[in-house]
């Protein structure tokens, strides 16, 4: 009798411990909040507002938020990262007040909104040019033309070797890495430059970008592509092939000469929530401002100041 | 006649000393190798996340910044969770456990559902994210708030649970349920009174090890759509949150180096807790052990 009871005591007592931690780091932070909360100077606005989609545009929405938190303490807004794929599946569901995408909205998908009544706008965030990478020893690869880029990473049956591509370069077999298919990555490259056909089948695919660096990092006869941030962050190990003799960089992915694969990152934002929800326009408002300065912060390349503006055009417009 | 022939067993004993060593180290081999992989993934681990640890890195929430980031979302974000998942797969399971040997009838149908719990406990735990996505998110719109990701986490555990609660069950020695009746106590006071006390330190261990798995399972709570960028705590259950694993998942997918150790970090957080959780497990068995 005495051993359960004291069974029970312990176990009371364990749960109380998790509680009471809990409970003791919440009330500490509340009270943080109200006093950084402090210095709204613009009119305060409370709500929640959803999101979900690309984890490439995800960082760009991570420091938003991260300011926006600053600016509007009441307003509680939450990302996932799901995927484009992913997240257009939430949107459509009407989970989520915008998503993300790497990639423009596909036809299903549209009509996936359409049949679910949700009306969306397209807000252009920043750009990202996709970057194709070989190993620092490869010494033969100086630049690849769209065409070439295609006949590497199209399937066709055989065994590619470099020589393949170009009768100069050596008869060693291809190593390829490439994002998986769930991610917009993939979508885009599959879009202007496989056409729809087949991915090479003795690629490496993986959701996560840090295998493919690591991966090429690691195979002197490795190819591979991803987004920008992955390169700059990793340009001392990597060798950046320029396609069509241009190489990724700030004003080439800008001005869109780096085609075609520089690519835009989206947010899709459900017009019902924009209009009804005061907490979801303001921070759209606020994203929309501040998505070039993020932007390049975490890698990508910003718009030009019109383009801006006419996203913020367009929201006003679905205020009224 | 003899019974022990010298001459044999002087020439087998050499065979089977040999025998004897060989298999020593091959079994000190395989703990050695086991510990080896322990020893070098902590060793990296702590020497890439040591960095990152402090104070700050407890109370800050997630940043674009490496140096700024913390884990104050995840950390009370995983707290809540196990708020809902450590009593309701506790009640669920030793309930069942309870009802399956004490109460059912020792037939087909109970050794069928006894097979099924088993080979429950081996499916994959995406596929009890799906499950929670449809029936929790979905069908009782729950969204992705704190209460569906504690349901799923719980469906997922409770295989778990209720099989190590019946096998501390079903070890409590028979005389003493037979004692119990024989003094004439009704089997609601036998469970009570010594079913329970004689089991509750294998329950307690079982129970704890399944939620260790909870804590750190991530797959799930990506099925569920749990949010991994959020500068707020929740304040209730049905407020969404986010957890540690997913944070580290989050982190270590970056392309900043610098990422990648306050993932490090965020793991060694993650270890805390569960060998914090792990150390009660073992405190209870050891205070309620050596019983009967």
């Amino acid at each position: 009798m005495r051993n359960w009871k004291f069974a029970m005591a312990s176990t009371i007592l364990g749960s109380a411990l998790i509680l009471g931690a809990c409970g003791g780091t919440d009330t500490g932070t509340e009270t943080e909040e109200t006093g950084s909360g402090t210095a709204g100077e613009e009119a305060t606005v409370e709500g929640s507002v959803i999101g979900d989609g690309s984890s490439t545009v995800a960082p760009i929405l991570e420091g938003l938020v991260e300011e926006y938190a600053g600016a509007q303490p009441d307003v509680q807004v939450t990302v996932g990262v799901s995927g484009t794929g992913g997240g257009f599946e939430k949107f459509v569901a009407g989970e989520t007040d915008f998503s993300n995408a790497s990639r423009p909205i596909e036809e299903e998908e549209i009509a996936a909104l359409e049949e679910a009544g949700i009306e969306y706008t397209e807000f252009l965030l920043a750009y990202d040019g996709l970057s194709v990478v070989v190993n620092q020893e490869n010494d033969f690869v100086d630049n690849l033309t769209v065409d070439q880029l295609k006949q590497l990473w199209v399937e066709d049956g055989t065994t590619k070797m470099w020589s393949d591509i170009d009768p100069e370069w050596p008869e060693e077999e291809i190593v390829f890495y490439a994002p998986g298919t769930a991610s917009g990555t993939y979508d885009y490259f599959n879009e202007v430059i496989l056409e729809e056909e087949d991915i090479v089948s003795s690629a490496t695919l993986s959701e996560d970008d840090n295998t493919l660096v690591q991966g090429i990092q690691g195979d002197p006869n490795a190819i591979g592509f991803f987004g920008y941030a992955y390169y700059i962050a990793n340009q001392d190990t990597l060798k950046l092939v320029p396609i069509d003799g241009i190489e990724p960089n700030d004003e080439t992915i800008e001005s869109g000469e780096y085609a075609p694969l520089s690519r835009p990152l989206f947010v899709y934002a459900k017009n019902s929530s924009i209009s009804e929800n005061d907490a979801m326009y303001d921070f759209m408002q606020y994203t929309i401002e501040n998505s070039g300065e993020m932007a390049q912060a975490v890698g990508y390349v910003a718009l030009n100041e019109e383009d801006y503006e006419s996203g913020l055009a367009d929201l006003e417009a679905l205020k009224e | 006649m003899r019974y022990i022939e010298q001459q044999t067993v002087v020439k087998r004993m050499n065979g089977r000393l040999i025998a004897n060593a060989i298999f020593k180290y091959i079994f000190l081999a395989a703990t050695l190798l086991a510990l080896l992989a322990l020893v070098i993934l902590l060793f990296r681990i702590v020497s890439q996340g040591a960095g990152n640890l402090s104070i700050d890195f407890l109370t800050n929430f997630a940043s674009r910044f490496p140096d700024q980031a913390g884990i104050k979302a995840a950390l009370i974000g995983s707290l809540w969770l196990m708020m809902v998942v450590a009593p309701t797969s506790i009640i669920l399971g030793v309930g069942s456990a309870i009802y399956l040997e004490e109460y059912a009838k020792q037939n087909r149908i109970t050794s069928f559902i006894r097979m099924n719990i088993s080979n429950l406990a081996g499916v994959p735990s995406v596929v009890f994210g799906l499950l929670g996505l449809t029936i929790f998110v979905r069908a009782m719109a729950l969204g992705n708030s704190i209460l569906a990701a504690g349901f799923t986490m719980s469906l997922l555990i409770l295989p778990v649970i209720i099989v190590a609660s019946q096998e501390a069950i079903r070890a409590v020695p028979g005389e003493l349920r037979d004692a119990s009746y024989g003094m004439g106590a009704t089997k609601w006071q036998t469970i009570v009174n010594i079913i329970l006390p004689a089991a509750i330190p294998g329950i307690l261990t079982g129970s704890i090890l399944a939620l260790s798995r909870a804590i750190g399972e991530t797959a799930p709570l990506i099925v569920i759509g749990v949010p991994v960028i959020i500068q707020f705590l929740p304040a209730g259950v049905m407020d969404t949150f986010t957890a540690l694993p997913m944070q580290i998942y989050d982190w270590s997918s970056r392309p900043q180096p610098e990422f990648q150790a306050v993932a490090a970090a965020g793991i060694i957080v993650l270890m805390a807790v569960l060998l914090f959780m792990n150390s009660i497990a073992v405190i209870i068995r050891n205070k309620f052990d050596k019983r009967y």
